[in-house]
């Protein structure tokens, strides 16, 4: 048994924005664990759970500052604890997995030297021991080569398999505690599933004692003995994992745990409507150089064929790198196909933007997945949504303010945010503007990519409803890409399950994902977690389960 | 993975002999353009037209001009870079002259400020908005803001005027000792690291600061790695290629660009050999000088290009 008791009491933490006036963000937390135990931090973003999962390494960002409480690991008063003393403490007794290991990782230095960088500065170990101990760890957490893999860089590696290689960055000093954020966040579900089973293994092996910061609570009720459910920096709810999924006493568990629960109540509009109007016979896209036959050197998707009539929606699933968004760049003409045609609404759709009609532009438009990115931050509101009005019709000032104001009613956003810019809205709100902007042309097809990833669960679930309900008002058709088989099945009629750039299966949404036929579909429906303890040890490892998949 | 890079280089060093190239046709382009004409120039206001034109038979410039860059050229790879019009000497005597002045200035220039310039930028962006960077802010500033001429004036009459201490001009060939040789050297080279050292130490800091931000900085710091290790080694390998391109661009300035102080120290340098070569139309002298910077240039940010690539490993293992 490595992990030690941890006890933070009136826990309290201000930030400043620049030019602004100090404020709590995070304020009278206070939890017990005992050693080997583990305790699940959730809530929303903004919620204030990596700052206080960071003030366990007595570490608080810039522009924040750790204004009072204790935190109490074995016999040590971290917070009390001078500069030397804390970096002493931290990536020895005290580490930390980050949520983007692509990011943690630094680009020029090979995985071994930062995996054993750790134990070298607090002299835990000699440069000898370290390599041996991150090979034994990179044995135990499942990476391939564990002999070597040491040597690559973290570019030359995969999302998931860096993400592990962390694991062992942060376990090489067998610390007392170890601080895991959002560490699977960013992974697809396949790829989940691997890394946690991995983590949990070596952590109970360990004993170590661990705070798990997620947002997903089918994923902490795998990894944790205790629950704290935060929002706007306070406490509301902290109990067993078993009760807060059986008994939530607030009722902000409970609406996290609604918006987690596969949605059977946002069941798809029933019944297509009117005529053919998108089809994509045997498409093929690829970059690079082509070859005699016209074939890139990189091919993305092949044999793509896809079939979408008024009105209908269809899911578009798939790991990172299977060729789901290009599908989607593909129709709205950001890529072009090396082989195939794209027909839309009976007419040959030109594969370049170029080519294409003001028409066909207005009655296909996309919405990315980042409304961060895809909003201009200079532009109020009004003036974003104003731009396809003038680009598109021609209405009178008049007529543009009518239509604005519908459009926002339309999103359900209130109208008196028409004057703000993006920076002042909040992430769903971001979205929904974004949704809007879409809506305004009065397209017949809405290409969304990813649309709910970027955010929280509850808020994803609200503009998941919103899109269920556009469809039934609107009778606009979705070709709607996703990694997340819930919300594909909450709203889609068919879906079509790419793996690799080819489909591997597709058909109503129902049929594929309540009986599917090929492995891979089998492999993607089994990794999503349930919301319930124990689901993680019942699933078959991977070896098992899977015949390679082809 | 290791033998990419003979290939690399060799790409690098192919492309910068092409813009070389392309640079010699320019040269030769803008200097036939130059009004005036070198024979007219050689003999003076009083030639009459017969001897001017025999001169122009001479030198050759009746010939097309296709022809007189082929000759130039082929000269030039050759070594043979033509004879001086105004004095009758061969190009290559008059540069030889000069080059290792030039040189020697340069290369002490660059012992000096390059790595006064990068301690200056790791301690600022260490000490981000503290005392300290703010001090080393406002003074890279001012000496950016300053003109050369003035820094090199200022100099001149504080140390040599006032204080009597140095010689306001630099006799070369008067060094005889070690003494001699700081003295005359001093002013120049203080000179010109004022203008370098300030481009170098805020370009460094501005690399560093966009590394120290980042998220594998965040997690050094949380693996308890101390203050200097994180920069120098985490942030610094991120931020070679942007500092050496930095410190590439200005001292390829070293060369060409320092005629101010080769003028007002009266130092003999290549630079002023260059603007009297402009001012005499000797053609032949300016073609060469002006390809010599532009070779000195290629070479710096070809150098430049490689430390960025070697120090990261996506380039370095593509």
């Amino acid at each position: 048994m490595l992990g030690e008791s941890l006890t933070v009491r009136d826990l309290r933490i201000c930030a400043t924005p620049p030019g602004g006036e100090e404020r709590i963000i995070v304020n009278d937390i206070g939890f017990e664990l005992a050693p080997g135990e583990v305790l699940a931090l959730i809530g929303e973003s903004g919620s204030g759970k990596t700052t206080i999962a960071l003030a366990m390494l007595g570490y608080a960002r810039s522009g924040c500052r750790i204004a009072g409480g204790s935190v109490q690991l074995g016999d040590t008063d971290i917070l009390s604890l001078n500069a030397t003393q804390t970096r002493a403490l931290r990536g020895h007794r005290v580490a930390y997995v980050a949520q983007s290991a692509a990011a943690a990782f630094n680009p020029s230095r090979t995985l071994m030297d930062q995996v054993i960088e750790g134990a070298l500065i607090h002299d835990v170990m000699s440069r000898q021991e370290a390599r041996q101990k991150a090979v034994s760890l990179f044995h135990d957490l499942a990476l391939p080569d564990p002999e070597h893999i040491g040597e690559r860089y973290p570019h030359q590696i995969s999302g998931g398999q860096l993400q592990r290689v962390m694991a062992a960055m942060a376990l090489i000093t067998d610390p007392a505690l170890v601080i895991l954020d959002e560490p699977t966040t960013a992974l697809d579900v396949t790829t989940q599933i691997e890394v946690l089973r991995a983590f949990k293994q070596v952590m109970r092996e360990r004993g170590t004692t661990a705070i798990y910061v997620s947002h997903d609570l089918a994923v902490v009720a795998q990894m944790a003995d205790q629950v704290l459910v935060l929002q706007n920096g306070e406490t509301q709810e902290h109990n067993t994992t078993a009760r807060i999924l059986e008994q939530p006493a607030h009722e902000y568990t409970r609406s996290l745990l609604a918006a987690a629960r596969p949605q059977d109540h946002l069941s798809p509009v029933e019944g297509r409507h009117g005529g053919e109007l998108l089809d994509i016979h045997d498409l093929q896209v690829g970059y690079g150089s082509r070859d005699g036959q016209g074939r890139p050197e990189n091919v993305v998707l092949e044999h793509i064929n896809l079939h979408l009539v008024r009105g209908q929606a269809l899911g578009v699933i798939g790991e990172s790198g299977s060729g789901k968004s290009t599908l989607a760049r593909a129709v709205a003409g950001l890529v072009a196909p090396s082989h195939g045609a794209v027909q839309f609404d009976r007419r040959e759709l030109s594969t370049t933007l170029r080519g294409r009609t003001p028409d066909q532009f207005r009655r296909i438009q996309m919405v990315f997945q980042s409304a961060d990115n895809a909003l201009n931050p200079a532009h109020s509101v009004q003036r974003l949504l104003n731009r396809p009005l003038e680009t598109y019709f021609s209405l009178s000032r008049r007529e543009r303010r009518a239509r604005v104001e519908e459009l926002m009613d339309l999103v359900k956003l209130p109208r008196d945010l028409l004057d703000r810019k993006p920076g002042e809205l909040s992430g769903g709100q971001k979205q929904r503007v974004n949704l809007a902007r879409a809506l305004a042309a009065k397209p017949d097809l809405i290409l969304c990519d990813e649309v709910t990833s970027a955010l929280d669960t509850v808020v994803g679930a609200a503009i998941l409803e919103l899109l269920v309900e556009l469809r039934r008002e609107l009778g606009v058709a979705y070709l709607f890409i996703s990694h997340d088989i819930s919300t594909v099945r909450s709203l889609c009629d068919d879906v079509m399950v790419l793996y690799q750039g080819e489909c591997v299966e597709s058909g109503p949404c129902q049929q594929v994902l309540e009986t599917p036929r090929h492995d891979y579909t089998r492999r993607l429906i089994g990794s999503v977690p349930e919301l319930r303890q124990g689901w993680l040890e019942s699933r078959p490892t991977r070896n098992e389960t899977a015949a390679p998949v082809t | 993975m290791r033998n990419a890079m003979p290939k690399l280089v060799l790409g690098r060093l192919s492309s910068s002999l092409l813009t070389l190239f392309l640079v010699s046709l320019v040269i030769f382009a803008i200097t036939s353009l130059l009004p005036g004409d070198t024979a007219q120039q050689i003999l003076g206001q009083f030639a009459t037209p017969e001897q001017v034109a025999a001169l122009r038979e001479e030198l050759g410039l009746n010939q097309s001009p296709l022809v007189r860059y082929w000759h130039w050229l082929t000269g030039f790879a050759t070594g043979d870079l033509g004879m001086s019009a105004s004095n009758g000497m061969p190009v290559a005597q008059l540069m030889n002259d000069r080059l290792p002045n030039s040189l020697l200035l340069a290369a002490i220039t660059t012992a000096i400020s390059v790595p006064i310039a990068l301690t200056m930028g790791l301690v600022a962006a260490m000490r981000r908005g503290g005392n300290i960077d703010r001090a080393l802010n406002v003074v890279t500033l001012s000496m950016v803001a300053v003109p050369e001429f003035l820094v090199a004036t200022l100099a001149v009459l504080i140390f040599a005027v006032h204080l009597g201490w140095l010689p306001a001009l630099s006799y070369v060939s008067t060094v005889e000792s070690v003494g001699d040789f700081v003295r005359i050297y001093a002013m120049p080279v203080l000179t010109l690291c004022c203008v370098l050292i300030a481009q170098m130490a805020r370009m460094t800091r501005a690399a560093l600061i966009d590394q120290l931000d980042s998220a594998y900085i965040e997690m050094a710091r949380l693996k308890g790695v101390p203050p200097v290790r994180r920069v120098l080694r985490h942030a610094l390998p991120n931020a070679v290629g942007p500092i050496a391109n930095a410190v590439a661009l200005s001292l390829s300035y070293l060369l060409g660009g320092v005629i101010i102080v080769e003028t007002i120290f009266n130092y003999p340098g290549i630079a002023s050999l260059m603007v009297d070569a402009v001012s005499n139309r000797d053609l032949a002298l300016v073609q060469a000088c002006a390809m010599l910077f532009c070779g000195a240039y290629l070479i710096l940010v070809m150098v430049a290009d490689l430390c960025a690539i070697l120090s990261n490993p996506r380039l370095r293992n593509r």
